[in-house]
């Protein structure tokens, strides 16, 4: 059992703090609530050049080499400065599917895109019915001639503003479980887009699908097959999204401990009294606590292990710990915290949506019941 | 024991249910989605007037105040039975400021030329006042507040910054605690001011945004404002005292639960009639779960303020009660919007402004803006210490 980063974790986790420090200020993340397209093109272009989006992918497609346990390095420094830059999407949402379920040709011709910046792919898999279950997917895909046509409505679609490419799920058969994965130009005709106004002002989109027309050679994997290839990538997304919420609680719990030092009421600092000091310890047991769930699944993920339990444990835990490290931060920071003005407001706001983003507690505490058999 | 209402409290109940019925529009939801005048737009602030005048042609506003100020004396139940069903309609009019904070206090320590000019007005719903207490380097610890008084003729000259002044916006007069006496013990050295008109010269009203994108809260700074000396109420540099007395009419607690609970069964409903994943909201156990541990917790918040209500009228000084009213009542509403938040999955997260929204997008809004429960008029923390050391003797910190 070994608990500490190697040479190269350390290095890619100093590399990363450092950049989006200096990179990505706070007014950098308020800028980006009410731009029109959610991220700034000279950031994305420096992030590329990193050679960030391509940490977890093999040399041979443009990547790094590395493994999907030092992405998540990178992304709890991108949830440390609440990045809006759409590193998270571009790389577990699109780049990901088609490392695991695209053909050999697929991903030569796509993933060098990913890993480059050329191409912005996004995943629209939710519907109507948010809940993270097949049944919920009712876009459905009729092959004709080699040709598929699509029809239905995506849901809670993230960037779709700024991605060339759409994945798309769809239903092509009659089991529960027919589902496949398109490949979609977000250019074709017959694909309208509407924005969502959301809780973290980040870009999620609706995305309606009439008589859109692919070829059959745009189907990522074999048909009716894409499910597995869905949970896989959605516990990446849950431990991905809790790597965020980590990074983004040891901020939040870090500037609460500073206010608390220097803040002065009743002629000393706050932190001196014994409410304030029980709040910043269980902040900071929560936040500790999540780190190790989190990297054990990160890792068994990493090296193919079965990591459903680890998965939903951490998630599950992760959602709860870090909506609630920001409840008390507002509760240290009393009334100035719950201003617009305030930073604590940008990081509570998100945390909500990062709760609910992949399977909230519920979800997995139901999932993990499952998989105890109970 | 007793665990049931008398005939005339059933009977007020309906009445006033019945007059919300008239009053307000079909299917209202409330001011910006919830009761609270807290953050309503300019049409929603015009109907929270209109109401409140026939309000207090009914003579509901000033029920609680003594017969000779032209109020009923009423029972302090049949208050809570007026609170209590104005919350579940959501109806806005009450007036927290004037008729409960202000008024009492002047019946107490105001002078007869006080009374005459200020009591009529409240009464009538005419007027709205606010509330100059905290600072910027005030907050829980008010009596180390700045905003200096100084004496000069027959006025006092104020300069300083008040933080958190809900409504000051909307204001037409605002009561203030001032230091008048630098050198004294922090206690010692404040008055207690009234000044009459918030668009006098010198005073600033600047607008603070939540996190909700509402407005409710404001900063309201004092450039050399003039106060006549006829505007202090008790005695020079006693106005600690003054302002404590407010708190001694001490609020049941009763809306927590009661919006709590509208809230609550409007998510009941929700979760009966709704689908998630194919199956009801309702059938999920976890849900289940929550709901039955939050309609239990509800009730007991709400026998809490029946307890401090049965205290009062029994002529018994609530102290403890109170701070566990409200420590116990606002962790409820954030445990109601949360609850919402779970049962609308990724719909949690669009406001009232999505069209795809659910619930109206109130979850959003109640969730963001229930964050300050805990921390306005007093902090779960400093409720804490109330009831360690008023309440159970511990000795102070």
């Amino acid at each position: 059992m070994d608990l500490s980063l190697n040479e190269t974790q350390k290095m890619l986790k100093n590399t990363a703090k450092d950049f989006f420090t200096s990179e990505c200020p706070e007014t950098h993340v308020r800028e980006m609530e009410t731009d029109q397209e959610g991220y700034n093109k000279q950031l994305w272009e420096k992030i590329v050049n990193q050679g960030w989006l391509g940490v977890p992918f093999p040399e041979k497609y443009g990547g790094f080499g590395l493994s999907f346990l030092e992405f998540c390095i990178l992304l709890e420094e991108a949830g440390r400065v609440l990045l809006p830059e759409p590193l998270f999407e571009a790389v577990l949402l699109g780049g990901m599917p088609i490392f695991i379920s695209g053909n050999e040709k697929q991903k030569e011709e796509l993933l060098p895109k990913v890993i480059s910046g050329e191409s912005i792919i996004t995943l629209a898999f939710y519907e109507e019915d948010d809940l993270i279950s097949p049944l919920s997917v009712q876009t459905k895909a009729s092959l004709n001639n080699n040709v598929y046509k699509l029809y239905g409505t995506k849901m809670f679609v993230p960037n779709a503003n700024i991605s060339d490419l759409l994945l798309v799920t769809a239903r092509t058969g009659k089991n529960d479980k027919d589902i496949s994965l398109f490949l979609i130009p977000s250019s074709t005709e017959g694909i309208t887009i509407s924005p969502l106004s959301t809780i973290s002002s980040d870009k999620q989109f609706v995305i309606n699908l009439d008589n859109v027309q692919i070829p059959s050679s745009n189907l990522i994997g074999n048909e009716n097959n894409a499910w597995e290839t869905i949970e896989t990538i959605f516990d990446m997304a849950a431990i991905g999204k809790s790597c965020e919420m980590l990074g983004a609680g040891e901020k939040v719990l870090e500037g609460t401990v500073e206010y608390a030092k220097t803040r002065t009421q009743f002629g000393r600092p706050i932190g001196t009294f014994g409410e304030i000091q029980r709040h910043c310890s269980e902040m900071a047991t929560l936040v500790e606590g999540t780190r190790f769930v989190i990297y054990e699944a990160a890792w068994k993920l990493s090296n193919n292990q079965n990591a459903s339990k680890e998965v939903s444990m951490a998630k599950s835990w992760t959602s709860d710990s870090h909506t609630k490290v920001c409840a008390i931060a507002h509760q240290v920071h009393g009334g100035i915290g719950f201003t617009k003005e305030h930073w604590i407001q940008l990081y509570s706001r998100r945390a909500k949506a990062a709760e609910i983003a992949y399977g909230d507690a519920n979800f997995h505490r139901n999932k993990l019941a499952s998989l105890l058999k109970l | 024991m007793r665990f049931a209402f008398t005939k005339e409290e059933d009977d007020f109940r309906q009445e006033v249910r019945e007059f919300l019925k008239n009053e307000l529009p079909k299917n209202w939801d409330g001011v910006a989605g919830n009761n609270l005048e807290e953050g309503a737009s300019d049409n929603e602030w015009e109907f929270t007037l209109k109401i409140r005048a026939k309000l207090a042609k009914k003579g509901w506003l000033t029920m609680a105040w003594p017969k000779e100020y032209g109020g009923q004396n009423a029972s302090m139940i049949k208050q809570v039975i007026f609170a209590e069903e104005m919350t579940l309609a959501r109806a806005p009019g009450r007036d927290g400021f004037g008729i409960r904070m202000l008024a009492p206090t002047l019946m107490i320590h105001g002078t007869e030329e006080q009374k005459t000019n200020y009591l009529p007005d409240i009464a009538a719903g005419k007027v709205q006042w606010c509330q100059g207490y905290s600072e910027p380097e005030s907050g829980s610890d008010l009596a180390s507040l700045q905003t200096r008084a100084v004496e000069d003729g027959d006025d006092f000259i104020i300069n300083g910054t008040k933080v958190w002044t809900s409504s000051a916006h909307r204001a037409d007069k605002m009561f203030i605690l001032v230091r008048t006496n630098p050198d004294a013990p922090k206690h010692r050295g404040i008055s207690f001011l009234l000044i009459d008109d918030m668009k006098s010269n010198g005073i600033q009203v600047n607008p603070i945004i939540d996190m909700a994108d509402r407005h409710n809260f404001n900063m309201v700074t004092f450039d050399n404002v003039r106060v006549s000396k006829k505007n202090l109420v008790g005695e020079l540099n006693r106005g600690w005292y003054v302002g404590a007395t407010l708190l001694d009419f001490e609020r049941s607690g009763v809306e927590y639960s009661s919006r709590c609970l509208s809230l609550l069964e409007e998510l009941i409903e929700f979760a009966k009639t709704n689908k998630r994943g194919g199956k009801l909201i309702s059938e999920d156990s976890n849900i289940k779960k929550e709901i039955t541990e939050l309609y239990t917790e509800i009730n007991v918040s709400r026998g809490m303020s029946y307890k401090i209500a049965d205290m009062q009228s029994k002529g018994e000084v609530p102290n403890k009660e109170s701070s566990m009213s409200k420590l116990l009542g606002t962790v409820l509403e954030q445990k109601v919007a949360n609850l919402g938040m779970k049962m609308l999955g990724l719909y949690g997260q669009l406001g009232p402004k999505s069209k795809h929204n659910k619930l109206q997008g109130k979850i959003e809004q109640e969730y963001l803006s229930t964050v300050s429960a805990t921390i306005a008029a007093g902090t779960s923390e400093i409720q804490r210490g109330i009831i360690a050391t008023r309440g159970l003797g511990l000795p102070k910190g």
